[in-house]
């Protein structure tokens, strides 16, 4: 109970401080997660769609394999990753191993599956209550598709949202590509991990807060959107 | 190329009408039972045919398999030649519940007619023929039932379509919505659109229909003008359904 009070002070007085470091490592963790969040909708979102409406041999296979990819360990992803940015691998050129955009590939690959198996399912649900209109309507399936997104939007922001958070607390992929490195690519989750290892369980911990305190952030932020939304009847 | 020949190079790209239609031993299954089970039917141009029959009678599946959407174990639905999904694009359906998109009044409008390549400057005058111009920014799942199946008559006409079907479009609706959409489909098909309008509704039934469609048990009973089948009806379930007894 000791360490968390002292942990929760201390976080407040790191936060209160403006430490540069903190808020360097806070804006990274945002920037890296954020940018892969963003590149796994941007992926995932037609993906899922796609799925949705989409009736084919093997449908359900591919069913299967998207929801198993969720689980995806990132230790194993950020491995892979690795292989192919390392310099003897097919990506080496790219010189890529060890920057924040290493880590961002990284964790748009682990966060992608969750993206598009999520929309899936929120937009099949959609597609079942619209089907038969759109049929009416002779829609192709790129039309489709843009209909069950925009009239899902509220639905997707926290698909997004479920990308976001499984980014921003992951560890094993970033540590693996992103290497940890102070002022270049190190950020909240590889920062605690860091003094956790150096017996530093205070500040550990306080990062650790801060940590929570931007995700609560971030989903206040989405929450207030949709709130706005429905109060405006935009989703209804 | 000469005028003549041009002239005649645009004939011979206009779509044929899709009427007459003909409706040879149409069969559909649903759980293995038989829902229409041999319909023959034949409908010229203009007018509007009033399908009546008893609940369970397959009016609306018979609605669904014309248009294209359920597609039948046997027979043929051949619009004059043309067949579903050609024939679907130049016809419009009106649900029974009407599914609006998650959008505004004239968002609902606008997303038709940008995906069937219409003019979206028609959005305003079409919401005024339906009279919804002064609802055009409210959510169209806020609207009232009979608001909600205005506009989605609004949305089948905005695609211009040849024949405009309506499955039980005033089911549950008060008696001034029912009046307002009796009176866009009467000037709709006034205007030349072919009409087929599924109604249970005996008294709504005398009001629209120039021909009446009976059908029983999946099957077409009687096929009359409505100028016969109303004092005459000829087939013993239309007699039963005139008169108020309970038709099974």
């Amino acid at each position: 109970m000791q360490d968390l009070a002292e942990s929760l002070s201390l976080a407040i007085a790191l936060v209160l401080s403006g430490d540069a470091d903190l808020i360097e490592i806070v804006a990274l963790s945002l920037r890296v997660s954020l940018s892969a969040t963003m590149l796994a909708c941007v992926l995932g979102l037609p993906l899922g769609a796609l799925v949705a409406i989409g009736r084919f041999p093997g449908r359900g296979a591919v069913l299967v394999a998207m929801n198993a990819l969720m689980g995806l360990p990132p230790v194993v992803v950020g491995l892979l990753v690795y292989l192919h940015l390392s310099r003897s691998g097919p990506l080496g050129f790219l010189g890529l191993l060890y920057t924040p955009t290493a880590m961002i590939i990284a964790q748009t690959i682990l966060i992608t599956p969750i993206v598009a198996a999520l929309a899936r399912q929120a937009l099949e649900d959609l597609h079942s209550e619209y089907a038969e209109q759109f049929r009416s309507l002779c829609l192709t399936r790129m039309q489709t598709v843009g209909a069950l997104l925009w009239d899902g939007r509220f639905t997707l922001l926290t698909v997004g949202l479920a990308g976001f958070g499984r980014a921003v607390a992951e560890v094993g992929a970033v540590i693996i590509v992103g290497g940890n490195i102070d002022h270049l690519t190190r950020v909240m989750t590889t920062a605690i991990a860091l003094e956790t290892s150096k017996g530093e369980l205070a500040l550990a911990l306080a990062l650790g807060i801060v940590l929570l305190a931007l995700s609560f952030a971030v989903n206040a932020g989405v929450q207030g959107l949709r709130v706005s939304a429905a109060a405006r009847g935009a989703h209804v | 190329m000469s005028d003549l020949t041009m002239d005649m190079a645009g004939i011979s790209d206009a779509p044929r009408p899709l009427l007459p239609l003909s409706v040879t031993g149409l069969r559909l299954s649903l759980g293995g039972d038989a829902v229409l089970d041999g319909i023959d039917l034949r409908l010229t141009a203009g007018g509007c045919t009033v399908v009546m029959g008893p609940n369970g009678a397959g009016k609306s599946l018979l609605l669904k398999a014309l248009h294209g959407l359920l597609t039948p174990d046997a027979g043929e639905v051949s619009w004059n030649g043309t067949r579903a999904p050609a024939a679907t694009a130049r016809q419009a359906l009106v649900f029974q519940t009407p599914v609006l998109l998650r959008r505004s009044a004239a968002q609902n409008l606008d997303f038709v007619l940008r995906a069937r390549g219409g003019d979206r400057g028609r959005v305003v005058e079409l919401l005024d023929h339906v009279g919804l111009a002064d609802k055009a920014r409210t959510p169209a799942r806020r609207l009232s039932g009979g608001e909600r199946q205005r506009l989605a008559l609004a949305r089948a006409l905005a695609t211009d379509p040849e024949v405009l079907l309506l499955d039980e479009p005033t089911a549950s609706l008060d008696p001034a919505s029912t009046l307002a959409i009796e009176r866009i489909v009467a000037e709709a098909r006034d205007r030349g659109m072919r009409i087929l309008f599924v109604t249970h509704d005996t008294g709504q039934a005398r009001r629209m229909a120039d021909d009446v469609v009976f059908l029983h048990r999946g099957r077409v009973a009687e096929h009359a003008p409505a100028d016969r089948f109303f004092p005459t009806p000829s087939s013993q379930p239309a007699r039963d359904f005139l008169a108020g007894r309970i038709v099974v």
